[in-house]
């Protein structure tokens, strides 16, 4: 099969954003310069979220996508250019309404010794609360639908240090899930996962999507991942957009080079159409393999 | 693992908890073990109270220590009870009750349960400060209270701004702490070998801890001090309970988690601080207190007023114990504290090695 895709062949869900058009989106970027102290990730990056999109950020490690995402959650402030939340700098916002309206599943998140998974669930509802509305009927049912749709319902009473990776990383999607917000970011979910819970939680956020009209973010590693899952993709490399749109359009052998400086072959996913990545053989490594045998 | 429990109890946590709620959205959550935990540290304390004040040289039955503390008691009783006893038993409770939340506060901002105030250079700094008023000025005892004071509050801000970058993280307030602890334990080691016989005497005494001699005096100033400052930290406590997943988690929650930090820090370094200054570094209250109270309620989070109600009854206990186990020799409290902690922190070792955390 060749590597050529025909790009009308996509599906993409966000006709309706693409650039040039008037729509305005909920989360956008304008011309921000990210630093850690001294240490410039990207300068004069301007990212557009679609809204309703599942949009999944890739590029090489160190190329600033977490970076990216902690800006778009505000936490990190720009050193220049501002984050934009409904029209509003996200920093100038009260914490709890932008807690309201946007999530976030970070990489690193500790469960509390001897915690319960309804209560870490629970904990999602803390925006909605307060010192004298501490447990509504609203938080009851909420957190019991989050636990239901991401099936960890019938967990409800276990420890969170009792299960596997798979379902604790269910859980505290669970847990963003509850805070009941139209935007999610995810920073890297399938980290430490097996490959059939990386596909798990996948399905779930593409469901998530798709049946709760939620906007996500995801930053993910595997690029095959992101190409099947995403509505929309952002390819960075050193802290620049070097493509972004539907991966029917975008996946091509020459961006995954230019991203990554991988040789590839690009050809359809047989389960899904999308773009899959095959990375070239190295003929000199094989032939090394063959003669060491 | 199939569990055939309704989800309606699952959200009770697998632990009984009740709602309140009432018209007008107004909604509240108790955990009926932590309650029950509490009541029960009060009522042990009550009853180390009544133990403390109708016991001694003139015995008291303790219908009538009760009767003299509800304002109804004889004129010889109510002098013995009113104004020798009581006072000192109250410096006892809120000095406990300020170091058990101190030490809730600061265990759970390092996330650490070795990082108690003790731990982290806080007891050090009020020493210090107390042995530069009594060896280098021969100061009154207002004076020493007032040394001690600085010394924890210069301490604490050391601490915090020596721990601070981009924020106050777990481990490095630890670190921090105990190099901290490390300098002033040597600072105060010297202090000691520049003083005369009298003034080391003197200094050695405040250096263990007691509520010998302590009267009204020294329960207005804490009593007003802990009136401000637990409503403070309450507030801030649903805020701190979030933090314990992590900064990320409990900012994108909508956690103003600097802010939350500071301010408790900023809390439990003044209860610290007066506390060491009322009675002395009485040590080890503030480590075990708040890791009691969480093996007595069984609960996540910070467990602010199980801990606080601990360190109260701890403190009066001990104190208690001091003063009627060995005799004739009165013991100073911080001694008693001390070998209780001690053993405390061995089991707690031993325990959490069985458990392969450390």
């Amino acid at each position: 099969m060749s590597g050529q895709r025909e790009p009308g062949k996509s599906d993409s869900a966000n006709e309706n954003v693409k650039k040039g058009t008037n729509t305005v989106n909920r989360l956008s970027v304008e011309s921000v310069t990210l630093a850690y102290d001294q240490r410039v990730i990207a300068e004069q990056l301007s990212v557009e979220i679609p809204d309703n999109s599942f949009t999944v950020i890739v590029g090489p490690n160190a190329c600033g996508k977490s970076t990216l995402l902690r800006a778009l959650s505000r936490m990190l402030k720009p050193s220049e250019g501002r984050v934009l939340l409904d029209g509003q700098v996200i920093q100038s916002m009260p914490a709890k309404k932008v807690a309201r309206t946007l999530g976030l599943l970070p990489q690193s998140s500790i469960a509390p010794d001897g915690i319960t998974v309804a209560d870490l669930v629970g904990r999602g509802r803390y925006p909605h609360q307060g010192i004298l509305r501490q447990w509504s009927h609203d938080d009851e049912r909420v957190v019991r639908e989050s636990m239901e749709s991401t099936g960890v319902a019938e967990l409800a009473d276990r420890y969170v240090d009792e299960l596997s990776g798979g379902q604790r990383q269910r859980v505290w999607i669970a847990m963003a899930l509850a805070q009941q917000t139209p935007l999610l970011l995810l920073d890297e979910p399938t980290t430490y996962l097996d490959i059939q819970h990386q596909i798990d939680v996948l399905d779930l956020c593409a469901e998530l999507h798709e049946e709760q009209g939620r906007t996500l973010v995801a930053v993910l590693h595997d690029l095959n991942h992101a190409a099947r899952y995403a509505t929309h993709l952002i390819a960075l490399r050193e802290g620049a957009v070097i493509a972004e749109g539907a991966p029917g359009d975008i996946v091509t052998a020459g961006l995954v080079e230019e991203v990554f400086g991988l040789r590839c072959q690009v050809i359809d996913d047989p389960e899904t159409g999308t773009p899959l990545v095959v990375p070239a053989a190295r003929k000199a490594r094989t032939k090394l393999v063959r003669e060491a045998s | 693992m199939k569990s055939n429990l309704p989800v309606r109890s699952a959200l009770g946590a697998g632990r009984a908890s009740r709602v309140v709620r009432a018209p007008g959205g107004l909604s509240l959550r108790l955990d009926v073990r932590a309650l029950v935990v509490v009541v029960a540290l009060l009522l042990a304390a009550l009853a180390a109270t009544v133990a403390l004040i109708g016991t001694g040289d003139f015995p008291i039955p303790a219908g009538d220590v009760l009767r003299t503390l509800l304002g109804d008691g004889n004129a010889g009783q109510e002098y013995i009870v009113n104004e020798l006893r009581l006072p000192r038993v109250l410096v006892g409770l809120l000095v406990g009750a300020a170091l058990g939340l101190g030490g809730a506060l600061f265990q759970s901002i390092s996330r650490n349960p070795l990082g108690s105030p003790d731990v982290l250079g806080l007891s050090q700094g009020s020493t210090a400060g107390a042995l530069v008023m009594i060896v280098l000025f021969s100061g009154s005892a207002d004076a020493v209270t007032l040394g001690s004071l600085a010394g924890g509050l210069g301490t604490g801000l050391a601490i915090y701004l020596l721990a601070w970058k981009r924020g106050v993280h777990g481990y490095r307030l630890v670190l921090v702490g105990i190099g901290v602890s490390a300098v002033l334990s040597a600072v105060n080691g010297y202090l000691i070998t520049k003083a005369d016989l009298i003034d080391a005497a003197r200094a050695v005494v405040w250096m263990t801890g007691s509520l010998n001699g302590r009267g009204w005096d020294q329960v207005w100033p804490l009593l007003w001090l802990c009136l401000a400052l637990v409503p403070l930290v309450l507030a801030n406590a649903r805020g701190l309970r979030m933090t314990e997943m992590g900064d990320d988690v409990s900012y994108a929650l909508g956690v103003r988690v600097e802010r939350v930090r500071l301010v408790l820090m900023l809390a439990a370094v003044l209860l610290t601080a007066a506390a060491t200054a009322a009675a002395g570094p009485v040590g080890f209250v503030a480590l075990t207190a708040p890791q009691l109270a969480r093996r007595l309620t069984r609960s996540p989070g910070p467990n602010l007023v199980p801990s606080m109600c601990m360190g109260a009854t701890l403190l009066i206990v001990a104190d208690w114990a001091s003063q009627r186990l060995f005799g004739a020799d009165q013991l100073p409290v911080g001694v008693v504290t001390g070998v209780l902690g001690g053993v405390y922190l061995l089991w707690l070792l031993v325990t959490e090695r069985k458990a392969g955390r450390i």
